[in-house]
């Protein structure tokens, strides 16, 4: 794991989410808590909806656009609807972000 | 052998508990020199809150008192600091110039508290809250009359001070830098019920709030000024954001150090001869602020300076607040995880929140406010990792209580005093329903027939139901109603009564009061609570733009591909050159893919980036517009025609009057999108009749009709009134739109919800000349905070939320 500083915790709002532009894609940064984050793929699988513009509840998110609802620890669409988002590792340093620079590296051929 | 010589520097808890179990195990064992910087011996600082408020004195909380130190040999220097150490002679040298030689030597040099380096910092009356000195000082700034203190901090320590310096009659306001209180112990719904506790002894409790300066007079503290503008006028700031280790000798010595002194798990630090217990020091990347840890390691210390083998093992540790009446409780892991489970009860009436958190049948973390009675028990449970599988139905409720039954769902309509209003039309009380009951009246319908309760719009129903469910028990049958959604079994018309009655006024006073099963909602409850909260108290609730559907947030339509349609109000369907040549280059400068005139009468921009939508939204503002909410359960637009301006037909100026309809109703917020048109003859060219609210103009002046629709249903308005002049048609028009406000459910368009209370209702409420006014006077205080446009403001204050985070794709391609 190479951790990367991203941001200060403070620069999302509780229970909101910030964009994390990457070789993979855009990641989405949620703040679940004062003092916790997850980090997930920002599209959602059914139409592309930005997840990071859902609202953040526990430890969920709900796709603004048709409403399916994903949980961040697993990336698993809860209820009747089936699909899952990556999720990357992120931990919080007192008050800084880190995202795992590896997680998010242009996956190799190999 | 002669005895081996033992110095101690710092005589806290921790070396005085490692001192005793050396002393009881061989008492013959060292000679023991102990230094103190205070010019004093072992004290329980734990209870030094106790002593700011006047519940103990100093004498009561004294642990070694002279006698105890003379009967066990102890060379006491008081007041005296360690200058430094050699270790290759293996002396230390005191701050007079003494040089001690010794076999053994401890650290226990504690910590000291971090000041966070404002400006001002440094003012005479700016203070820590550590020791003794610290709490005199308190008490002798509370005995000044009309003596004011600023507490920055709202963790354990802070607040035991803001506690004590208020029972000693200080005002005392409390500044803390995250969104709840003690949010290291605490969870958000704990933390809410510690706030109001304490609000309701009078201390001024701030969250979320930073400080920007402290502000000084004469080199005294004078007032703290927050980063918003705000001064808060204080003579006392005890700032309590927390401790850091005390490592500046054990450095200067060198020693290993990291956070705190390194010690292995004999407690012995980089230096074989040297030891270091209590807050100083750094285990396993660990460092340790309450006493239990301190304790355990006092032990192992006793143990290995005896040349026995123990080994420190740090534990789960629990928090309880000293202050009387705030009772909370706290211990282990309470963070949520997909592998562990909750058990939430919620006991509204008596104040009371615990969470549970399991994992693999194990209790792993549990929070407890109101009543913590159990805490020990749970907090053994935790220790042990006792499996709980076989009594997790009734864990929560404590050893004494298995095999009970489940908490009462109604327990939030029990709770409510016997004078809380239950119907509002009628000003039906609470007592009257029950005393009705207990004449005889068994059924809704009898309840109506003699109370009067729910008997106008009904909107109370579900709430009288209730009533006479809590009354009757088991006799009575109680209808379904539909929930706002699987966070609670209430009705959208309950919760809004009962934000009411008990004067509910942040989200996490509905999710504790009224007993959510989830810890903060859902996507279905959020917006709604978000809306009936800023509703029913514009003044005091801040609107929470995480609670807010995409499009209400980021104040622009989400479309299909992410990207934002963008549209600028035009009053009335009224534009010029220079607003139009203002949308055509906002329109080229963001490559603007397709703009599109509306149905609404404006111009729509559709397929902006949302990066780009601060920077077009202050090139329209420049050009005089403003957001044109076509994103919003609010104001969308007022459709006009031309009128007598331009029409052979017009009898009126229908034109200016949905102008001033518009600049009047623009920015406020309601239960679901609101249109409006104002036709100026009957001919109807902006076609009012299937509008929200739409006005006809005719010679004799204006007919108001509510309750159209032209979307799923189509529907024709019904007649509300007719009015003779302009100013009375704006009366009513704002009062009926106040009134929806007040009264409709969360995504009840106007037509509904006028189905449900009735037109008839509406129009004998409406009637009433008083009724309109105060309507209007509430609609009014509620626009001071809405009528604004908040594009402008996004653009200014938030602009940089809208750009990513940060950009990773440079380093990855690398």
């Amino acid at each position: 794991m190479s951790w990367i500083d991203i941001g200060h915790i403070e620069d999302i709002p509780l229970r909101g989410a910030r964009i994390v532009k990457t070789a993979v894609g855009c990641v989405a940064v949620f703040r679940t808590a004062e003092a916790e984050v997850y980090a997930a793929s920002n599209t959602c699988p059914h139409k592309g909806g930005p997840l990071s513009e859902g609202i953040v509840h526990g430890q969920k998110v709900t796709c603004p656009l048709h409403n399916w609802v994903f949980d961040l620890n697993t990336g698993l669409a809860q209820g009747a609807d089936e699909g899952q988002i990556t999720t990357y590792p992120v931990r919080l340093d007192g008050a800084r972000i880190l995202l795992d620079g590896d997680a998010v590296k242009t996956r190799s051929a190999a | 052998m002669s005895k081996q010589k033992l110095i101690v520097i710092g005589a806290g808890m921790a070396t005085g508990r490692a001192l005793e179990h050396l002393f009881d195990a061989a008492p013959d064992a060292y000679d023991v020199t102990l230094f103190n910087a205070e010019p004093r011996g072992n004290y329980n600082r734990i209870m030094l809150s106790p002593v700011l408020s006047g519940e103990k004195t100093y004498a009561e909380i004294v642990i070694h008192d002279a006698d105890w130190y003379e009967t066990n040999g102890v060379t006491c220097r008081f007041g005296e600091r360690i200058a430094s150490v050699d270790r290759d002679r293996k002396v230390v040298i005191a701050e007079n110039g003494d040089e001690l030689p010794y076999d053994k030597l401890v650290f226990g040099t504690g910590s000291n508290p971090f000041i966070i380096p404002l400006p001002g910092h440094d003012l005479d009356g700016v203070i820590a809250y550590r020791d003794l000195e610290d709490t005199n000082t308190m008490i002798e700034s509370s005995a000044i009359p009309g003596a004011r203190a600023v507490v920055i901090g709202g963790g354990l320590l802070g607040l035991e001070a803001a506690a004590g310096l208020r029972m000693r009659g200080m005002d005392v306001t409390v500044i803390h830098l995250m969104g709840h209180l003690m949010d290291r112990q605490l969870d958000e719904p704990a933390g809410y019920l510690l706030r109001k506790a304490l609000v309701d002894r009078g201390i001024d409790v701030r969250c979320s709030t930073n400080s920007k300066e402290i502000l000084g007079e004469n080199g005294k503290v004078r007032a703290l000024l927050l980063d918003d503008g705000t001064e808060i006028p204080c003579e006392l700031l005890v700032m309590a954001v927390g401790i850091r280790p005390n490592v500046k000798l054990a450095q200067d010595s060198g020693l290993a150090v990291g956070r705190g002194i390194h010690v292995d798990d004999q407690m012995i630090t980089s230096d074989a001869d040297i030891l270091a217990v209590g807050e100083c020091v750094e285990h396993n990347g660990a460092v340790f602020g309450l006493v239990a840890p301190l304790y355990d390691q006092a032990k192992v210390v006793a143990k290995t300076l005896l040349g026995e083998v123990d080994a420190f093992q740090p534990k789960e540790v629990s928090t309880k607040l000293k202050v009387t009446g705030c009772d909370l409780f706290s211990a282990g892991d309470f963070a949520e995880g997909a592998d562990r489970e909750d058990i939430v009860y919620r006991d509204p009436a008596r104040g009371v929140y615990k969470r549970l958190v399991l994992q693999d049948d194990k209790l792993i973390g549990a929070v407890m406010y109101g009543d913590t009675a159990d805490g020990n028990w749970f907090f053994g449970l935790i220790k042990d990792g006792t499996d709980v599988a076989e009594m997790r139905e009734t864990l929560i409720f404590g050893p004494a209580y298995q095999g009970g039954t489940a908490s009462d769902p109604l327990s939030a309509v029990a709770a409510l005093p016997d004078d809380a209003e239950i119907c509002g039309c009628n000003g039906v009380c609470k007592s009257q329903i029950v005393n009705a009951i207990k004449d005889g009246a068994g059924t809704l319908a009898d309840i109506k027939a003699v109370t009067k309760a729910s008997a106008s719009c009904g909107t109370c129903t579900g709430l009288v139901e209730q009533v006479m469910a809590v009354t009757l028990g088991d006799s009575f049958q109680m209808p379904a109603a539909q929930p706002v959604c699987g966070c609670t079994d209430l009705t959208h018309e309950d919760v809004r009564l009962l934000i009411k009655s008990q004067e509910l006024k942040s989200q996490p006073a509905v999710w504790q009061e009224l007993g959510w099963k989830t810890p903060n909602g859902c996507h279905v409850c959020r917006p709604a609570i978000n809306y009936y909260l800023l509703a029913d108290w514009p003044l005091e609730y801040t609107d929470d733009l995480q609670s807010r559907f995409v499009n209400e947030r980021n104040h622009a339509n989400i479309q299909k591909d992410g990207t934002y349609s963008v549209m600028p109000r035009m009053w009335g369907g009224i534009t010029n050159p220079s607003e139009l040549r203002a949308i055509a280059d906002a329109a080229e400068k963001y490559n603007v893919p397709t703009v599109k005139v509306t149905g609404g009468m404006r111009i729509d921009l559709l397929g902006v980036k949302k990066e780009d939508l601060p920077g077009i939204w202050y090139d329209l503002n420049q050009a005089g517009m403003v957001s044109g909410h076509a994103y919003s359960k609010g104001l969308r637009t007022v459709k006009t025609c031309v009128g007598t301006d331009h029409c052979r037909f017009g009898t009126q100026d229908s034109t200016g009057l949905g102008i001033q309809l518009e600049k009047k109703l623009w920015g406020s917020w309601t239960p679901h999108k609101v249109k409006l048109g104002v036709s100026g003859c009957p001919r109807n060219c902006a076609e009012a009749t299937c509008k929200d609210i739409g006005i006809i103009c005719v010679d004799s002046g204006y007919q108001i009709g509510v309750g159209g629709a032209a979307g799923m249903d189509v529907k024709e308005t019904e007649r509300l009134a007719d009015v003779a002049t302009e100013e009375e048609a704006i009366e009513w028009v704002t009062a009926f739109m106040q009134l929806y406000r007040e009264n409709g459910k969360y995504l009840d368009r106007a037509y509904k919800w006028v189905a449900k209370v009735g037109l008839d209702w509406v129009k004998e409420t409406l009637a009433d000349d008083a009724t309109r006014t105060a309507l209007n006077t509430r609609f009014e205080i509620s626009q001071s905070v809405y009528r604004k446009d908040p594009w402008a403001d996004h653009a200014e204050k938030r602009a940089d939320k809208y750009q990513p985070l940060a950009d990773l794709t440079l380093e990855a391609a690398e």
